[in-house]
């Protein structure tokens, strides 16, 4: 027990998180009969989650910034079925219908940007008024109807990656990808470990690092070969290409670049944020606005995937992007949240519906487990940080996220005078 | 049990030894205190001392049990679990940060947790009646059934007191009761807590003004890095203000404000008929055509009590961040410039640093460095992409040039005391290269060594040629920092005296009246 402690050290908390999916995944291959993890499963698994792992994406930033939004499932199967109408009876092809389907998310993200940020209407009022008026519209130019959408659009949610050079018995491309992965992580990892030594800043133990790189490569090849050995015709899925691209894109906006900085301030402290420069208006504008474009992606990846867009797609889809967002470590009171902690809380609840399905549990029971899983992880999360200790996902995400002390630092009884003293008050 | 006491006054408390731990820190060892019976004892120290915690301790929020040592509150050892307990026993803790209710009226503040009923439900009438007197106890007259948030900060502080009075209170303790009270209020607070000692009520005082202390205390016990150093009598040991601070450093300080000639150059930062209207309520000016104007290498003060239109003043220039703007100028070098956002007074080099800095100033989310470079992204990043290794090197420089104390630029500033959360505010600000730097309150609950390197940043950024205006409450403060002092009376700057001019006395008089001055 003591060498395990030792092996792992501080890091049982760090890989909180992963290690809870890892356990449900063990738990259900177990369970299952070893069904969970084959080729078939997993890619399913990935088909059947992407769209709301996408909107989980897009949620978190929505969620750092101190807002929430209720409308994506109704945006989602609005946009969706406006792009199915357009390509119906319009004949245009697929690549316009997508930027179509995307232009109009934006449109509607400008409207709930509009009221949340420049009326100043909080965003769970606009959102909810926005859920209820677009799922009408979506009933009302459908027609309650289902509309069938073309072959070549269907790509974007139930492609696969083509086969190409020569047939190895698995699937060439998904094998570069899973490759290239591992090299960018390992690179990345040495990389910022280096700068941080120049730099003098805290770095982990040496060894510590490596077990990390090991087992996320693994975890990596793993999937990778898993994904490559599937049935003939399917490989990693289209949809599984977006989340990845929308992952480092995100992520990378997120913790690197002024915007990303801007929405974590805003969320953090809006009266000092303004203080210190930051449009917040701007910002709340923009972060709604994203929020509904990629609302519009996940619509539409979904219509592809289902093949036809339906009167009622996107029902509840708000619920688990928020449950994956808030299940991945953000704070309700914003200004805390990252985009990986988000995918593998999305992950995490993904896991659980496929494998309790996998088990024929009936609906009334998923419901349930699936409540009590996303009360419990907040909850673990809540108790860490009251206890003073950083919060699980928070030292998780230590290394993804921007490096911060921020999250769950105890307070300590010291003496720092805040004066309640606001010049509104004052006047 | 019975505890020993002095012929001629008896004890009403003893900690004795108290020691409390904290993961990997020791807030308090071995702490001792004796207050006695219908005295007003002071406790004084630096941030972080354990002040706030030795108050913790014996009001029972950290519960028995929780700490080693004994309290020994009338005759017998205490053991309170909560803060109740410790009520109950007629020990009433009023924080520096007040706990009513904005939108309750007095009377329901005052009772809320107490309310007296009849058959299970409340008696307003009954409860009514009471704070009626209540109020005329600690002399505050308002009407009852006004709203908490309708009243001043001054009066909600009375409102704290009456709601003690209410619990039948024998020791009161009052954490920072003036921190955020003007020079009346806080002597009105004064004289209210020489009154309770006149009606037998004990009180122990903590406060950074001391001044104050000097003034109204009979005893004090002065506690540094966690351990009680001595108790003082002020009568009999002829205790003044640098006695206390002796004490509470641990050493004697020549000089509260570092040595300073100033090298004031020309005229660079002019402001003109600026009026502003408030932000709710029409046709209320908050700044009423005021001209100012800041010379390179001159720290200008803004004297005025509060609520006078400072803060607002301030913050309507630096980007017209209050209230909305009327009419006015603004003339940097000589050319007007405009700056309708925050992020144009920026660019236009100017920064400001808010009298609140928690809710204002501070993402207590945020890390030392984050904080540091927040102002001032654009500087660290290429084409929108922030570079995290120059923003650690910025952070680094800052952190060892200010000397912050902080294990590094990677800890939480919530995790800071005021003195190092100041200094990484005054190092974004400094990052911006600020041409002319506000500075709204700078030093308010920090404490006194902190204030000293505080006082010499300020200083050494006037002599780098850049302008400094500083809001302070403090009239010492100003005196000893500015070169030349404004003084704002109901949003209109009634004065302006040089250094050489100006005192305590020829300040008040312009901050309390109308009257123009040349």
């Amino acid at each position: 027990m003591n060498a395990l402690k030792k092996l792992f050290g501080g890091d049982t908390r760090q890989f909180g998180m992963i290690f809870a999916l890892v356990a449900l995944i063990v738990l259900f291959q177990w369970l299952t009969g070893g069904i969970t993890l084959t080729p078939g499963n997993v890619i399913n698994l990935f088909n059947g989650n992407s769209y709301i792992l996408i909107l989980a994406i897009g949620m978190v930033l929505v969620i750092i910034a101190g807002h929430i939004d209720l409308s994506v499932g109704s945006v989602a199967a609005f946009v969706g079925m406006v792009v199915a109408i357009a390509m119906r009876d319009w004949n245009i092809p697929w690549y316009l219908a997508i930027l179509l389907g995307l232009g109009l998310g934006a449109l509607i993200g400008a409207w709930h940007g509009w009221w949340t940020a420049y009326v100043g209407i909080p965003a769970f009022i606009v959102t909810l008024a926005g859920m209820l008026i677009f799922r009408g519209a979506q009933q009302f130019v459908g027609q309650s109807n289902s509309i069938p959408v073309p072959r070549e659009f269907q790509y974007i949610g139930a492609g696969y990656l083509p086969e190409v050079g020569p047939n190895i018995g698995y699937n060439n491309l998904t094998l570069l990808i899973g490759l290239a992965a591992v090299a960018f992580v390992v690179y990345g990892e040495v990389r910022r470990r280096r700068t941080a030594k120049a730099l003098g800043a805290e770095v982990p133990e040496t060894w510590v690092v490596v077990l990390k790189l090991v087992l996320i490569c693994a975890a990596i090849l793993y999937a990778t070969y898993l994904f490559a050995t599937g049935r003939p015709g399917t490989s990693f899925p289209v949809p599984g290409l977006i989340l990845a691209v929308m992952v480092l894109i995100y992520g990378f906006i997120s913790s690197k670049t002024i915007v990303g900085r801007h929405v974590y301030a805003v969320g953090g402290n809006r009266h000092a944020a303004e203080l210190s420069g930051v449009k917040s208006k701007k910002i709340n504008f923009l972060v709604m606005m994203n929020m509904s474009i990629i609302a519009g992606l996940a619509g539409m990846i979904f219509v592809a995937r289902s093949t036809s867009a339906g009167p009622s797609d996107g029902t509840g889809w708000e619920l688990d992007a928020i449950a994956a967002v808030f299940i991945g470590g953000a704070a309700v009171t914003g200004g805390v949240g990252t985009v990986i902690g988000s995918i593998v809380g999305g992950l995490v609840m993904a896991v659980l519906n496929n494998g309790l399905q996998l088990l024929s549990v009936g609906a009334d029971w998923q419901s349930m487990i699936k409540g009590l899983v996303l009360l419990v992880a907040v909850a673990i999360d809540v108790y860490n940080k009251t206890q003073g200790r950083a919060s699980i996902i928070g030292l998780m995400m230590k290394n993804f996220n921007r490096p911060s002390g921020g999250p769950g630092t105890p307070l300590q009884p010291d003496e720092v005078t805040s004066t309640k003293e606001t010049i509104s008050r004052e006047a | 049990m019975t505890i020993p006491t002095t012929q001629e006054e008896p004890v009403i408390l003893e900690m004795r030894s108290i020691t409390k731990e904290f993961p990997g820190v020791k807030a308090l060892s071995n702490v001792s205190l004796r207050v006695k019976a219908g005295e007003i004892h002071a406790i004084c120290g630096e941030n972080g001392a354990g002040k706030s915690t030795l108050m913790k301790v014996l009001s029972g929020v950290y519960p028995y049990g929780s700490y080693e040592g004994d309290i020994v509150y009338q005759a017998e050892v205490q053991q309170f679990k909560d803060i109740r307990a410790s009520e109950h026993a007629g020990i009433v803790i009023i924080h520096q940060e007040l706990a009513l209710i904005p939108e309750l009226s007095i009377t329901e503040n005052i009772f809320l947790g107490n309310e007296p009923t009849k058959w299970g439900v409340i008696d307003w009438a009954e409860a009514r009646k009471r704070s009626v007197e209540l109020l005329a106890r600690v002399g505050l007259r308002e009407d009852p059934d006004t709203p908490i948030k309708e009243i001043g900060v001054g009066k909600q502080q009375l409102v704290e007191i009456a709601k003690a009075l209410n619990k039948s209170v024998k020791l009161l303790i009052l954490d920072e009761p003036t921190a955020a009270l003007n020079e009346s209020d806080s002597q009105h607070l004064l004289d209210l807590i020489l009154g309770l000692k006149g009606k037998g009520i004990t009180s122990i005082i903590i406060s950074h003004k001391l001044n104050e202390i000097e003034q109204i205390a009979d005893e004090i016990t002065i506690i540094r890095d966690g351990k009680s150093i001595e108790t003082l009598n002020v009568k009999r040991d002829g205790v003044d203000e640098d006695r206390i601070i002796k004490g509470m450093v641990g050493r004697t300080l020549e000089s509260r404000f570092p040595d300073h000639v100033p090298k004031i150059g020309e005229v660079f930062f002019e402001v003109r008929n600026w009026t502003v209207g408030h932000p709710q309520i029409q046709d209320r000016l908050v700044c009423k055509n005021s001209n100012f104007f800041v010379r390179r290498g001159e720290i200008v003060g803004f004297a005025g009590l509060m609520g006078a239109g400072r803060t607002e003043l301030a913050r309507s220039v630096f980007g017209r961040s209050y209230g909305h703007f009327v009419s006015g100028q603004v003339y940097m070098d000589g050319k007007e410039v405009t700056l309708r956002n925050v992020h144009q007074a920026i660019e236009a080099g100017l920064g400001y640093v808010t009298e609140d800095r928690k809710s204002l100033g501070l993402n207590l989310l945020d890390d030392i460095k984050t904080t540091t470079v927040s102002a001032s992204l654009e500087k660290i990043s290429k084409r929108s992409v922030v570079d995290t290794n120059k923003e650690f090197a910025v952070a680094e420089q800052y952190r060892k040039s200010l000397r912050t104390k902080a294990p590094s630029v990677q800890e939480g500033v919530a995790k800071l005391s005021g003195g190092n959360q100041q200094k990484v505010v005054l190092a974004k600000w400094m990052f911006t290269e600020p041409e002319l730097l506000i500075l709204d309150e700078p030093t308010r609950g920090i404490d006194v060594g902190a204030k000293y390197e505080i006082y010499g940043i300020i200083q050494r950024l006037a002599n780098e040629g850049k302008g400094v205006i500083v809001i302070s409450s403090e009239l010492p403060e100003l005196l000893g920092l500015s070169d030349r002092i404004y003084t704002i009376f109901e949003g209109a700057i009634t004065g302006v005296l040089n250094k050489e001019e100006a005192s305590q006395e020829s300040l008040m008089k312009l901050m309390t009246s109308a009257r123009k001055a040349a």
